[in-house]
């Protein structure tokens, strides 16, 4: 007793002491903040910015325009401001890189979680993520140089800017972000599972197919979406490989036009500030802003969706 | 009756690391075959030989002989898929695929190529394993929504749709309560005039209910075997009589 009551007033006598602890405790609380603060804010910044500039646009283009014009001439007269022509360039580019890199990079993700040994492993798994450290620009001048012409050797009518060489470059691009990511949520699938279907007699492969899979599904969309989003982002393979010709079409033979691609191309030109034309860059970037957006959020919806359909 | 398995000189080694030695062991067709023996001392491990499930764990070597109706399991000309087929297991911790009840009964019949009546198979299954009455309104339910015990009795009705000649069960009851302990045991009971049944159990008692015969092993070694209540009431033994009477384990 006589002990506690001499250490509770030893306590007493560093009162200050505990204020300042607390103080300084709340001080590196506040600076933690401040750090998670800084992405939101640059995001936010950034938004803002582009709405600023989009609506500067708007002043002097409809929405309606927009939306709806099917030509995209902004450099030249007469000028025509429909985003279509673009949106249907990034629509190109994604899917036809997703037709590349989703076999390829499920293929691999399968073959290295399920087939590969440990040591087999370790050598491809870094090799692959060498891909993802490619720089870009890098991929686009092999797109020009190599693969368009070896391309042309087998199709005679294949423009010398086409979708084709673009989306195989960007595909290769993102068979990591494919692979890897699937990968990791294939190895997360517990081994009994694994076993289950091994004591029924099922094959790899099947096991492969019919329980890592299904079970990993969540974590695949995932990355086949972020992929995705990195191939609707992607700019200086599409910029040098795909041509600058907005244009509606479906056909990959031929040179198209990006979002990216645009903004790439007049960044690059002389445009004046506070033209319409510059302005244009904005406009672009905010519908890219919002694809991207949605993307995410079909991301979100299917991986939760699914996940209510195995858990209850 | 006749011997599902015949185990000759037996010896399982995991890297340097031996594991199991030198065993020799008939396993009865149509009865149950309990395993016992404190932990550690290789009875997972000795009924994953039974089904070449070490095949697919890299830096696991298994020497000797397991012969499964009179032909080697490990001869090379064997097919491990076609073992696994007609050896079901039933796993110690209950491991459904997350998909719904009616799809984990239906799996192994849908990659063997089953071509009857799925829907008679899943319910004929779930019956067998006692579960049909509390699913029979959900099949399509996920069967993670299940509780262990019905997880469990989930796991064996999809280790029976493949309809096959011996099951093996690695302490089947450890994660259950005690009501479902009973209930599987009941239904191990059942199942024995129509399977060959191997049970690793590290619960005496529960050898004692269920087992017609009984293995004790002790630190990889093949103590002693024979049919249970003789095993039980005179073991033959030291060892197996201090491990009965709870002298170690
Ligand atoms: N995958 C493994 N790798 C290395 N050693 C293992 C492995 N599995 C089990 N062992 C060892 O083998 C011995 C027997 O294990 P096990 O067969 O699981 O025993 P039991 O089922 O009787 O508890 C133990 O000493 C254990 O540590
Ligand atoms: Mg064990």
């Amino acid at each position: 007793m006589a002990n506690a009551v001499a250490e509770g007033r030893d306590l007493r006598v560093s009162p200050r002491w505990r204020d300042a602890q607390k103080r300084r405790e709340r001080w590196i609380a506040r600076l933690l903040l401040l750090a998670g603060l800084v992405s939101v804010l640059t995001t936010v910044g950034i938004v803002l910015t582009l709405t600023v500039d989009t609506v500067q646009f708007f002043q002097q283009v409809s929405l309606w325009e927009f939306l709806t014009d099917d030509k995209w001439t902004p450099l030249f007269t007469p000028k025509h401001f429909g985003i279509l022509p673009l949106l249907n360039g990034t629509f190109l580019v994604a899917v036809g890189s997703a037709l590349v890199a989703v076999p390829l990079g499920l293929g691999s993700a399968i073959y290295l979680s399920e087939y590969a040994s440990d040591r087999v492993r370790r050598v491809v798994k870094p090799l692959l993520e060498i891909l993802a450290g490619i720089p870009t620009v890098v991929y686009g001048y092999f797109a020009l140089t190599y693969i368009t012409p070896l391309l042309r050797r087998y199709i005679e009518n294949l423009e010398v800017f086409n979708a084709l060489s673009a989306c195989i470059a960007v595909g290769v691009m993102i068979i990591p972000t494919v692979s890897s990511l699937s990968e990791d949520a294939m190895v997360a699938v517990p081994r009994s599972l694994r076993e289950a279907a091994y004591a029924l007699g099922a094959t790899r492969l099947e096991v492969a197919l019919k329980v890592v899979v299904p079970a990993a599904f969540s974590g695949i969309v995932a990355a086949i979406i972020l992929a995705v989003s990195r191939a609707v982002g992607e700019s200086m393979i599409v910029a040098l490989a795909a041509g600058s010709t907005p244009k509606l079409t479906l056909n990959p033979l031929e040179s198209i036009q990006t979002m990216t691609g645009f903004i790439v191309q007049v960044s690059q030109g002389d445009v004046g500030y506070g033209t319409v034309e510059y302005y244009s860059i904005y406009a672009v970037g905010m519908a890219l802003f919002l694809v991207t957006l949605a993307m995410n959020l079909f991301a979100r919806w299917v991986v939760r969706r699914y996940q209510e359909g195995v858990r209850a | 009756m006749g011997n599902a398995f015949e185990i000759r000189n037996l010896n399982v080694y995991y890297g340097q690391h031996q594991v199991l030695y030198d065993v020799n062991m008939n396993i009865r067709e149509r009865a149950v075959t309990a395993i016992i023996g404190p932990s550690g001392c290789g009875k997972s491990t000795l009924l994953r030989c039974l089904n070449r499930m070490h095949d697919l764990q890299p830096g696991v070597r298994v020497t000797g002989e397991v012969r499964f109706k009179g032909r080697n399991i490990y001869d090379d000309d064997v097919d491990p898929m076609e073992i696994r087929y007609r050896i079901g297991m039933v796993f110690q911790k209950p491991n459904p695929f997350p998909k719904s009840i009616f799809e984990n009964v239906a799996f192994g019949p849908r990659i063997n190529g089953y071509r009857g009546n799925l829907n008679e198979l899943v319910e004929r299954c779930l019956r067998q394993a006692a579960l049909w009455d509390e699913v029979k309104d959900r099949l399509h339910a996920s069967a993670l929504s299940l509780s262990g015990g019905q997880q469990q009795r989930l796991c064996l009705a999809r280790a029976l749709a493949v309809e096959p000649e011996v099951i093996l069960m690695d302490e089947p009851a450890s994660a259950l309560d005690p009501i479902s302990t009973a209930k599987l045991e009941d239904l191990i009971l059942e199942l024995k005039s129509r399977y060959t049944i191997v049970l690793v159990t590290h619960n005496m008692q529960q050898a004692g209910r269920v087992a017609d015969e009984t293995a004790f092993f002790l630190n990889g070694r093949l103590i002693e075997m024979g049919p249970t209540r003789e095993m039980f009431a005179n073991p033959r033994e030291k060892k197996t009589e201090e491990y009965l009477t709870g002298r170690f384990g």
